[in-house]
């Protein structure tokens, strides 16, 4: 094995230019993250409701999202949105809509466990105090649902923290684009795609961590 | 004040209440026994509508419970139940001024004060800001007979309210409930404790196989029971 294939020091000038990326990258997670919750919510909603239209408009909404790929589904975003609606699109935006669309459907299964999992006499109770169907589900089922579903949207946050690395295919300036281009202009790809690697991993400790001091306040009712 | 007409529910094929009747008067304490299996907590789910009978008619301070008017009627009818079903992620003052605040536009300061005086009344006043988690099964029933009495009900229903409890902590919950109805409460109480049910209550009605066989005084139900069935049953349990 030869260790003088390592030229880190050649690539030390675009650490800066790499490291900008974390900006973008957190910025396409954390609102597809919230696009997905909220939208999740209300699949979840659909699919434990009452009314059988809603309830297959949503099962068949998650099954497509998560029977095709996901880099397929960015393309679609990002080529179709302008072949359809005449406007272009950009890179990050479409990535936002992309993510965000996607893990609304594996959200929404997670939320819907989470619901099914709490002790039906909690509606009960509720609904025994006259409190109406909305209320019953923003304040007293989904508060306990969230709690008991943190750790997963957390696993799901952190994956989705990762994959976002293809919204390379359409050109976003993330951290694992950034890391292509300075390869591409320093005539090095391993050591820049090494980093970009150790970005993602410190990435990855810190959400887990900030995640686990969540779950312990969050528990404060245990 | 409450009247209830033929009364029937069935589970699929299963017919749990086989037409019942009878009327509540305000102020009256009723305890509704029988064997497991008569139908006696479908019956008390009924009144509020946590089951949807099959058929028959129920009135509340002379209005019929329909789907449409149940949540104004619930505001009224409170309900204790067998596991407490606190709401867990809520503090003891929490759970008992929730709905006062929501459902009756209450003011918090209002439904505060009125949530105080209702655990000084059941002797938690001190566990106010504790989760219910850290409370023990009979304070987790006070504190839910607390929650259902903050709404101000009309009328108020247990639900074999003891049953889930160790036996050291049935008498606190007793206690409370015996206090509520020496101040007038009207009350239907679904209940195992022969004892309590003789003492407090005003009437007795005797549930088996889905139909009501025995309306009667606690002190006749007792000691002369008229139905063979009421006869076998109360030799079992006493």
């Amino acid at each position: 094995m030869n260790l003088n294939v390592f030229d880190f020091a050649a690539i030390v000038p675009s650490i800066p230019y790499i490291l900008a990326g974390i900006g973008v990258t957190l910025q396409i997670v954390v609102s597809a993250t919230i696009l997905g919750l909220v939208l999740g919510i209300l699949l979840a909603i659909c699919k434990i409701g009452k009314f059988a239209d809603l309830r297959w408009i949503a099962q068949f909404y998650t099954s497509v999202f998560r029977g095709t790929p996901l880099v397929l589904q960015l393309m679609i975003v990002y080529f179709a949105i302008p072949q359809i609606f005449g406007i272009n699109i950009e890179a990050l935006p479409a990535a936002i809509l992309a993510f965000g669309l996607n893990s609304g459907a594996y959200i929404s299964e997670i939320i819907r466990a989470g619901i099914n999992a709490i002790d039906k006499g909690q509606m009960e109770a509720s609904q025994a105090l006259g409190i109406p169907y909305a209320k019953t589900m923003k304040d007293i089922i989904l508060p306990q649902a969230m709690k008991n579903i943190l750790p997963s949207l957390m696993n799901e946050f952190i994956t989705l923290n990762k994959e976002s690395a293809i919204v390379t295919v359409i050109g976003g300036l993330d951290i694992m684009r950034r890391a292509y281009i300075v390869g591409g202009d320093t005539f090095k790809y391993l050591e820049p795609l090494m980093f970009a690697g150790l970005i993602y991993y410190v990435m990855t400790l810190v959400l887990s961590f900030l995640g686990k001091r969540l779950e312990v306040r969050m528990s404060r009712s245990d | 004040m409450i009247k209830i007409e033929n009364l029937h529910k069935s589970f699929g094929d299963h017919e749990v209440l086989k037409g019942i009747s009878t009327d509540i008067k305000e102020k009256e304490v009723i305890a509704v026994i029988g064997p497991s299996g008569s139908g006696k907590s479908t019956f008390l789910r009924c009144i509020n509508m946590l089951e949807k009978p099959t058929s028959g008619i129920i009135k509340i301070n002379n209005q019929v419970v329909t789907e449409k008017n149940i949540n104004k009627i619930r505001q009224n009818v409170g309900m204790v139940f067998q596991h407490f079903h606190l709401f867990p992620h809520k503090t003891v003052l929490e759970n008992l001024i929730y709905a006062p605040i929501n459902v009756k536009n209450v003011s918090k300061v209002e439904a505060v004060k009125t949530a105080e005086d209702l655990l000084r009344k059941v002797g938690l006043y001190e566990k106010r800001n504790e989760y219910p988690n850290r409370l023990s099964g009979g304070q987790k029933q006070r504190v839910a007979i607390a929650r259902a009495l903050a709404m101000n009900p009309t009328v108020m229903l247990f639900d074999e309210p003891t049953s889930a409890l160790d036996p050291e902590m049935v008498k606190e919950v007793l206690e409370v409930m015996k206090d509520l109805a020496e101040s007038g409460m009207t009350m239907i109480i679904v209940t195992h404790e022969m004892g309590f049910a003789r003492e407090v209550a005003d009437r007795i009605l005797f549930l088996e196989d889905g139909k009501l066989i025995e309306d009667s005084s606690p002190e006749q139900f007792f000691t002369t029971p008229r139905t063979e069935r009421a006869k076998e049953f109360l030799e079992k349990v006493l």
